[in-house]
């Protein structure tokens, strides 16, 4: 009963404050290109379906290559960052100027280098660049964490230096690596929408274009209709995110730990 | 007798300049029982790593006059992977040293049941009290069949009813096996209830004090500890523990 109460409350808050926006609408008359009502955002969201459903595709498609590829990346440079200090410290700093300078504005120069025919390459360099950096900074912060102990005892059965990285660092840095995978695939929709915006027009079809393309021409419920999708797929990729943690966690990790009552 | 380990002016400076111990000149033969008894940070647990391999001496020498035996350590926290079940968890001695799953498990489950944990095999650690934890860590000691077994302040951390029983089942455990241990502790009563012979280290750095033999039937139980050669024995090492200090 609690659990039901606890997934209907939300939903029951959601449907109060869409049926007061739809009256306060239609009540006091407010133009459409001001603020449109859900019924009208739904009718542009039918209207529009099938370039919209493209666009969306477009959009998940370059975050999730763009996580993927700051996944295999900044997991593979934070192991070469725990095995060797020197190259770990010719490189974070590095990696630190890269995730300071604001993404927005080095965006031209990555559209202008990749060029605007091969948008979607752009984009994707673009998002993996913002998703980078929690990861590399997560898991190396993970990979020594490790017990000092444990590793001690792996040296005392002769383990290898492979042996300890893969039987033993690795799963030491697993939560820390999933945690920062939640941020990154937020941020790496963000670096997607933001690279998307800069490139204004050209070859782009995701759902920032989308919403540039309907606000020019002032359809402000077309535009609510690609905000409300692209918001459904950050929601979407959290809650994913969370369930692969959950799924490799639960059982052994101290966050999933139930607390008594 | 020969010595299965000896040490001979081993001394331990760390980086930073700070002397942990030595030189210490300590022989241990075999299926002795012996003690390092010292207050906190005379270098006894530094000394348990130097022996184990962990650390390399700064002067003096390690030695192993016959072969070096294999050796098991346990440390002051359990030190389970906490991803790993249970059975996997001590699986992993003979797991890094390359031996097959199947014979693995089965050594594995053994060394288990030697610690009273059968049934327990896919509990995650989280999921066991402290005293159970400490059972594992044993057995995965065990697992891997060691000579020698180096234990550092293993209990210091588990309630007094749960020390006691893991005292009477470590004895029985060093007896049935022929085993030497070399246990570090900063209990009197501890020592005198476990050793064949309690060294007492100075503080800081730990030189060796006293080395008092105790000579107690392999079988001690409950009604030893409160027997007056018990009494008697403890009075002896606490004494030299205090001699040690001024």
């Amino acid at each position: 009963m609690n659990k039901l109460l606890q997934y209907a409350t939300p939903v029951v808050l959601g449907i109060v404050v869409l049926a007061l926006w739809e009256f306060v609408v239609r009540h006091f008359d407010v133009p459409p290109y001001v603020l449109p009502a859900p019924s009208a955002i739904g009718g542009a969201f039918a209207d529009n379906f099938s370039s919209l459903m493209a666009s969306l595709w477009t959009t998940l498609r370059v975050t999730l290559e763009a996580m993927v590829a700051a996944f295999v990346g900044a997991t593979a440079l934070a192991v070469l960052f725990s095995q060797s200090k020197t190259i770990e410290n010719a490189l974070y700093p590095y990696a630190v100027v890269l995730q300071v300078t604001p993404v927005i504005a080095i965006t031209p120069l990555i559209l202008l280098w990749v060029g605007f025919e091969r948008i979607d390459v752009a984009l994707v360099i673009i998002g993996f660049i913002v998703a980078f950096f929690p990861i590399l900074s997560n898991t190396t912060l993970g990979l020594r964490s490790t017990d000092h102990n444990l590793i001690d005892l792996f040296r005392l059965y002769g383990a290898s230096r492979w042996q300890i990285l893969w039987k033993l660092q690795l799963p030491s840095a697993l939560p820390y690596l999933l945690g920062a995978m939640k941020i990154s695939g937020g941020l790496a929709l963000v670096g997607a929408v933001v690279g998307e915006f800069t490139a204004g027009s050209g070859t782009a079809t995701g759902l920032a274009w989308r919403i540039t393309e309907a606000g020019n021409r002032l359809e402000i419920a077309k535009m609510f209709a690609a905000l409300g999708l692209l918001a459904a797929l950050g929601i979407a990729i959290f809650s994913i995110l969370t369930l692969v943690e959950w799924a490799l966690l639960h059982r052994w990790h101290e966050s999933a730990l139930k607390k008594e009552n | 007798m020969t010595a299965l380990v000896s040490l001979s002016g081993v001394s331990k400076i760390f980086d930073n300049g700070t002397q942990a111990f030595g030189p210490l000149d300590l022989d241990v033969g075999s299926h002795e029982f012996v003690s390092l008894l010292g207050p906190s940070g005379c270098g006894k647990s530094t000394a348990l790593r130097v022996i184990a391999g962990l650390l390399q001496p700064s002067a003096g020498a390690l030695a192993f006059p016959a072969s070096r035996p294999e050796i098991g350590f346990v440390f002051q926290e359990a030190t389970l992977m906490p991803w790993r079940r249970t059975l996997a968890n001590v699986q992993l001695p003979l797991e890094l040293k390359g031996v097959g799953r199947g014979e693995a498990e089965a050594r594995a489950r053994e060394a288990l049941a030697r610690v009273g944990l059968n049934g327990f095999e896919t509990a995650f650690p989280r999921e066991l009290s402290g005293g159970m934890k400490m059972r594992v860590s044993i057995a995965r000691a065990l697992a891997a069949k060691p000579k020698l077994l180096l234990m550092d302040e293993p209990f210091a951390a588990l309630d007094e009813p749960t020390r006691q029983a893991l005292n009477d089942d470590l004895l029985k455990l060093w007896r049935e096996d022929g085993l030497t241990v070399i246990f570090v502790t900063h209990s009197v009563y501890e020592s005198t209830y476990l050793s064949t012979r309690v060294v007492v280290m100075t503080p800081r750095p730990g030189r060796i004090a006293a080395d008092i033999a105790l000579d107690f039937p392999p079988d001690r139980t409950e009604t030893f500890r409160l027997s007056p050669e018990f009494a008697e024995a403890a009075a002896k090492v606490t004494a030299a523990l205090h001699g040690a200090h001024t």
